[in-house]
């Protein structure tokens, strides 16, 4: 059921005629439900001519999809007219949709603001994070789909479950067996070291590049960038010592690990924190080369 | 029904932490959350954790300085678990391969905050809380510890005595997203609420869209009383146009305030002389009101954040976050202008009454984190003060729960002899309405084994769910958004008596309108549209309870100003807000604030910065 911008209902509200109040408390709430109606009326109102009125109007093609919904199990695009304000991006246009048109338009969000990774989307034919993408920076009509290369549970949302068993593949936490005398004790880290994985750390799970990726499109036990990045970052820290390192790169050695990545840089390419995961793929490449030689 | 000994409701900081912590101890946990923990709203805090490691520092200054800036309405026994306990905590992040910013000798960095005697706050860069949430994950993950993500819980499975301190919590029943299945949680040594804030109740606000402090609005139909609701923290420096924030480090790093005129307002209108802008949050973004108020903002909204002095290198190595946090959401370049800034909803320091221990009134309940009302921050949150509260009182709760043997509570829950009526009447009704929602209300199961109560419980929401799905009604986002601009409007920095009763109102509007509230989309798989209609019912309990704390203070103490109340009044008022929800008559009490601590008393003095 494609969504067309509202028509301004012409019923007046119901509490005009009701029941006589029974006291002032009660007179003065009717008061105030007739303002707020009118209020909302003036709103809807101005909401419905904004969104008439072509060029601060933005048009928006997402792909809906709900495995038990009649009429929703064969996949398609409903258009929503989404009248633009500045600074708008993807999410909130998607969020007014849902707000204001179709209460079932269905994606993940929470933090508004790139530090939640849950939603990752395909706009425009890329892999973008609908809350940190301008609608001014796309062309029209914005076409909006769920990441490719994922399962489709619902509209906008992927079944992240494969995404996150590769993170979970990689031993994605700290080990070391060198811990300092002190209980109250830090363990020391060169500032430079720090600076060395800082990158790495940034990652927020949001599978964008997982998604962009040719090659775990074909090989679905590829580790993937996210994974490999995840390894490298502890690979990398100085403080988990040498003995770990071996072990790191054992993990990310595997069949189905860094040698599969084929340099495409789409990863790179698509990540919305910046991430050098093509390079930090190389690099553990290079790590491993360096160390299988040194034990011939 | 699921089977565990600890059920832990939410998986950010404070709920990550407790299940380490409860399996550490020897129990069978399961983390139940709405979210996957990784997109928990703790990975957006950006400034810090604050510890007193170093030997020119100590817990008893940090305890100070807290009690001092919660106004002296943090309870100290909390208060100085707090400062105690925060170092072992970050050093332990720290084994956990937490990625802090370093000094060139290789240690943990230190910065200064507001309201801080001493540089203590250790930070990674200005992303603190992401660092923090995924390497408490990590560990998660390390320890195998069952997540049930993407699991909404609807209700708690709690027994019916009349008096509340009678109860006991046997689990919960949560909806899972996915599949549309409802299913019971049997706890059987206890369930840990860490749902962390509420700012959903407001329409300009740095918390996530998930922040609608569903764990606290549980607590509260289920019979604990809800803490000091009317303290809310609005941040100084939130972008304009979106509520995302800038953190504080720009500020403890050097950075500067100005209003139109190219004053530097905290100095020059004499709002902290000795401070300025690391003055505490309140009062730093009540001056930044007075200056829009008094025609002297930009826009007549906002006022400037300048860090450019500080150097491009000072803020790539400091504050990068914030360069990319202004440009993707402000459109501003921090390194070349300065940065719009507003005040905005960032922090509840009320929630569920508990003790240090994370206790509440209810046997087998607990509660951590933002959530939670220990209390810790009393009327107002110093910055770097809520990261170390996860960790401690995670823990804390965690091992409680497990049941390890932790002495004696100092803090009280419940009724204990030194409680007080309240006789303050509302000129409006409040509390639950005719009909509406019935399921939702209270506790309510009549049996009491733990099986039954359980079973009752999830009975009760499948049948809510049912009649949410297959009525007409009224769309919920409507009455939402209704909430959040009467909040916003009249519940905001400065408060007074007709506008808190307007509100009052509004809600009592807000509260017959959700009584023909509907879902509808029809769909089992993932229907956002049925979790968003619960949750809005939870917001309507806490803007409710929230508007009636503030309304009864009547005086200005912290976070909380009253136009006609214009001092603390401390004969009266060293006493903390207690709203019982009173099976849906709200009944309003207070008890008295401990200011005795472990080798002293914080006598209250005036607060100046």
């Amino acid at each position: 059921m494609s969504t067309q911008i509202p028509k301004q209902t012409e019923e007046s509200t119901e509490t005009d005629a009701e029941a006589e109040p029974a006291s002032k408390g009660d007179e003065r709430r009717a008061e105030k439900r007739r303002r707020a109606a009118e209020r909302r009326e003036q709103r809807q109102a101005e909401e419905a001519e904004k969104a008439a009125a072509d060029e601060s109007t933005v048009e928006l093609k997402v792909f809906r999809y709900d495995p038990q919904v009649e009429g929703k199990q064969e996949p398609r695009f409903d258009t929503f007219h989404v009248p633009f304000t500045k600074g708008m991006t993807v999410l909130d246009a998607l969020m007014y949709a849902r707000d204001t048109y179709d209460s079932s338009l269905t994606f993940r969000h929470s933090c508004r603001q790139a530090v939640c990774g849950s939603d990752a989307m395909f706009v425009n034919g890329g892999q973008k994070l609908a809350c940190k993408t301008q609608i001014s920076d796309l062309d029209e009509p914005v076409r909006v789909e769920p990441l490719p290369h994922a399962e489709v549970t619902k509209d906008l949302v992927v079944d992240m479950e494969h995404f996150y068993d590769q993170m979970e593949a990689v031993e994605p936490y700290f080990q070391t067996n060198e811990y300092p005398d002190g209980e109250l004790e830090e363990q020391r880290q060169d500032r430079e070291n720090r600076e060395k994985i800082k990158m790495s750390t940034r990652c927020i799970w949001c599978g964008a590049c997982m998604s962009s990726c040719n090659i775990a499109a074909g090989d679905n036990e590829y580790l993937g960038p996210a994974a490999i990045n995840k390894a490298y970052r502890f690979a990398m820290d100085e403080r988990e010592g040498e003995e770990m390192k071996q072990k790191r790169l054992e993990i990310i050695e595997q069949e189905h690990g860094v040698w599969r990545c084929q340099t495409q840089f789409s990863c790179t390419e698509v990540c919305p924190k910046d991430i050098p995961l093509t390079e930090h793929i190389q690099e553990l490449k290079r790590e491993a080369v360096k160390n299988n030689l040194k034990f011939w | 029904m699921h089977e565990h000994d600890v059920v832990v409701v939410g998986a950010g900081g404070a709920g990550l932490r407790a299940a380490i912590a409860a399996q550490e101890a020897g129990a069978d946990v399961a983390m139940v959350s709405k979210l996957h923990p990784v997109r928990s709203h703790t990975g957006a805090a950006e400034g810090g954790i604050n510890a007193a490691l170093r030997d020119a520092d100590s817990w008893e200054d940090h305890a100070y300085d807290t009690m001092k800036g919660s106004d002296y309405l943090g309870d100290a026994p909390a208060v100085e678990a707090l400062c105690q306990e925060s170092p072992e905590e970050v050093i332990r992040l720290e084994h956990w391969g937490m990625p802090f910013s370093r000094e060139d000798d290789g240690r943990v960095s230190q910065r200064p905050f507001g309201g801080l005697s001493f540089p203590r706050t250790t930070y990674a860069g200005a992303e603190t809380g992401h660092q923090m949430l995924h390497t408490m994950y990590e560990q998660v993950v390390k320890r195998g510890i069952t997540v049930y993500d993407e699991w909404h819980v609807m209700d708690l499975a709690v027994t019916d005595e009349d008096d509340p301190a009678e109860r006991t919590c046997h689990g919960v029943v949560a909806y899972d997203i996915q599949s549309g299945e409802i299913s019971g949680f049997r706890a059987k040594d206890g369930v840990i609420l860490a749902t962390g804030g509420m700012g959903q109740v407001f329409d300009h606000t740095t918390n996530a869209v998930a922040n609608t402090g569903d764990g606290v609005a549980m607590a509260y139909r289920a019979g604990v009383p809800m803490e000091d609701m009317e303290f809310i923290q609005f941040h100084p420096t939130t972008l304009p146009s979106t509520g995302v924030l800038i953190s504080e480090g720009v500020r403890g790093e050097g950075g500067i305030l100005y209003n139109e005129d190219g004053e530097r307002f905290m100095f020059e209108h004499g709002y902290a002389n000795n401070d300025g802008e690391l003055a505490s949050r309140d009062v730093v973004s009540r001056a930044e009101l007075t200056e829009v108020n008094e025609g002297r903002g930009i826009e007549d909204e906002y006022v400037h954040l300048d860090m450019r002095h500080l150097g491009e290198e000072r803020i790539l190595d400091r504050l990068e976050n914030i360069l990319h946090l202004a440009e993707d959401f402000e459109g501003a370049d921090g390194l070349t202008e300065p940065m719009p800034v507003k005040p905005g909803q960032h922090y509840a320091m009320g929630g569920i009454e508990t003790n240090e221990f994370g206790e509440t009134v209810i046997d087998g309940l607990y509660a951590a984190g933002e959530c939670a009302c220990a209390s810790v921050h009393g009327a107002n949150r110093l910055g770097g003060n809520a990261l170390p509260e996860l960790i401690v009182f995670g823990k804390r709760a965690g091992r409680h729960a497990a049941g390890e043997e932790m002495g004696e509570a100092e803090v009280t829950t419940g009724r204990s002899s030194d409680w007080e009526p309240a006789d303050y009447e509302f000129g409006v009704e409040v509390g639950e309405t005719d009909g509406s929602d019935p399921a939702a209300a209270d506790g309510g199961a009549v049996a009491t084994d733990a099986e039954s109560v359980v079973g009752g419980a999830v009975d009760r929401a499948q049948e809510r769910v049912d009649e949410l799905l297959s009525r007409k009604g009224r769309n919920h986002a409507e009455i939402r958004s209704a909430v959040q601009e009467t909040m916003t409007a009249n519940v905001n920095v400065f408060r007074e008596e007709g506008r808190l009763e307007e509100t009052l109102e509004d809600l009592r509007e807000a509260r017959e309108a959700y009584k023909d509230v509907a879902v509808s989309d029809p769909s089992r798989t993932f229907n956002t549209d049925l979790i968003h209609t619960i949750e809005t019912r939870n917001i309507l309990d806490l803007a409710e309870a929230l508007t009636m704390g503030a309304l009864a203070r009547e005086e200005f103490r912290g976070a909380h100003w009253r136009k006609e109340h214009q001092e603390r009044k401390d004969e009266e008022w060293l006493k903390h807000t207690l709203i019982s929800w009173n099976d849906g008559e709200p009944e309003l009490w207070y008890k008295p604030v401990v200011l005795e601590g472990e080798n002293k008393t914080y006598e209250p003095k005036s607060r100046s910065y």
